[in-house]
């Protein structure tokens, strides 16, 4: 059964996602489209899962749906320092290039890290080294490293690391 | 009351999407300037999507969902772009300014 | 009141506008114009999401749509040429 299951549906989250895009992309839940949509999502990822070798699974959805939470609540607290930041004096922004070592080994992990970071207070992710274990992160206005350092990887990359384990 | 907070939602699109570009206007060198459009124009544009799926949903006799597919691809692709667009500039060796701390050579 | 207020969001996204522009042509290199390109995309997202309110037309949304994905490849192809096509050394 489960053989079967997995045969089916190689990706079951793409399957859900494109199923959701699909209603959304209609702006109806209309019987005809939930059926059209179904058929569609069930069919991509059943052609070409030739091309997606790598299976993802989430460990921990409702963890999962806790980090988004707080990603976009520090979304909106960082946008509001980095407003006051670039509508102030441009001599006051101590702008700073660290690195930030790497726990993670997946690559979606890394990727959603990367993301994160990009997204949040005053700073961007610049580049990977090539062995994938350090993050070159850039800050619009920065204090304090080890400290900017250890909070990315409590607040972000830890909750990371338990959602996504390789398998 | 509706009207007030479609009001608030779109003043406060309109605002950080001009702080955003105000950023890249202003600030001094290339890396410094990536922050303001990645960011204020995500959550600009965020807030004014969240203010038409809001209007549309109350406004006709169905409900609009398809403004968040934007927001969810803004939110997927605005970091993906900065960072490749970082890669480029770090790649051509572009000048930071020189209070940049550990700056890369 | 939403008139008013939607008046003032376009003064503030063609002011958001002019200043991409500026950047666009004053440069002074290469990623800065990508990256003036790339917030001129996303201010025309929100100005057409704006008419789309102001006109009581869900027309735009498709078009902003486009311009998301377009605007997209288009930095991501110029960021990827300057990486491997731009010979510097």
């Amino acid at each position: 059964m489960s053989v079967f299951f997995n045969k089916l549906f190689p990706h079951p989250i793409l399957t859900l996602a494109l199923w959701g895009v699909w209603l959304l992309l209609n702006n109806t839940v209309g019987a005809g489209h939930i059926v059209l949509g179904l058929i569609l999502a069930i069919s991509i990822p059943f052609l070409t899962s030739g091309f997606w070798p790598e299976k993802n699974r989430i460990r921990a959805p409702f963890a999962l749906l806790q980090y988004v939470g707080v990603v976009l609540w520090d979304i909106l607290v960082a946008n509001m320092a980095v407003a006051k930041l670039i509508l102030g004096r441009n001599k006051d922004l101590r702008p700073g290039f660290f690195y930030v070592d790497l726990d993670i080994q997946t690559p979606i992990g890394i990727s959603l890290l990367a993301n994160t970071i990009s997204l949040t207070p005053g700073t961007v992710s610049c580049d990977l080294t090539e062995d994938r274990s350090r993050l070159l992160v850039h800050a619009l206005h920065i204090e304090d490293i080890p400290a900017a350092v250890k909070e990315i990887k409590e607040r972000y990359e830890a909750p990371l690391n338990k959602i996504f384990t390789a398998c | 009351m509706f009207e007030w907070i479609l009001s608030a939602l779109i003043l406060i699109g309109a605002f950080f999407t001009l702080v955003g570009s105000i950023g890249l206007y202003k600030l001094p060198d290339f890396f410094m300037r990536l922050h303001g459009p990645t960011k204020a124009t995500t959550l600009g544009v965020g807030a004014l999507l969240i203010a038409s799926a809001l209007y549309f949903s109350f406004n006709t006799d169905q409900i609009s969902l398809h403004e968040v597919l934007i927001t969810i691809f803004l939110f997927i692709t605005a970091p993906v772009s900065a960072h490749l667009m970082a890669k480029a500039a770090i790649h051509i060796k572009l000048k930071q300014v020189k209070r940049t701390q550990n700056s890369i050579e | 009141m939403l008139e008013t207020s939607l008046l003032i969001a376009f003064s503030f996204v063609a002011l958001a506008l002019l200043l991409a522009f500026i950047r666009l042509l004053k440069g002074p290199d290469v990623p800065d114009r990508i990256l003036a390109l790339d917030t001129l995309y996303i201010n025309a997202i929100a100005l057409l999401v704006l008419l789309g309110i102001y006109f009581h037309s869900a027309l735009y949304f498709e078009a902003a749509l486009l311009i998301a994905v377009m605007g997209f490849v288009g930095t991501i192809g110029l960021s990827k040429y300057l990486l491997r096509g731009d010979i510097m050394e």
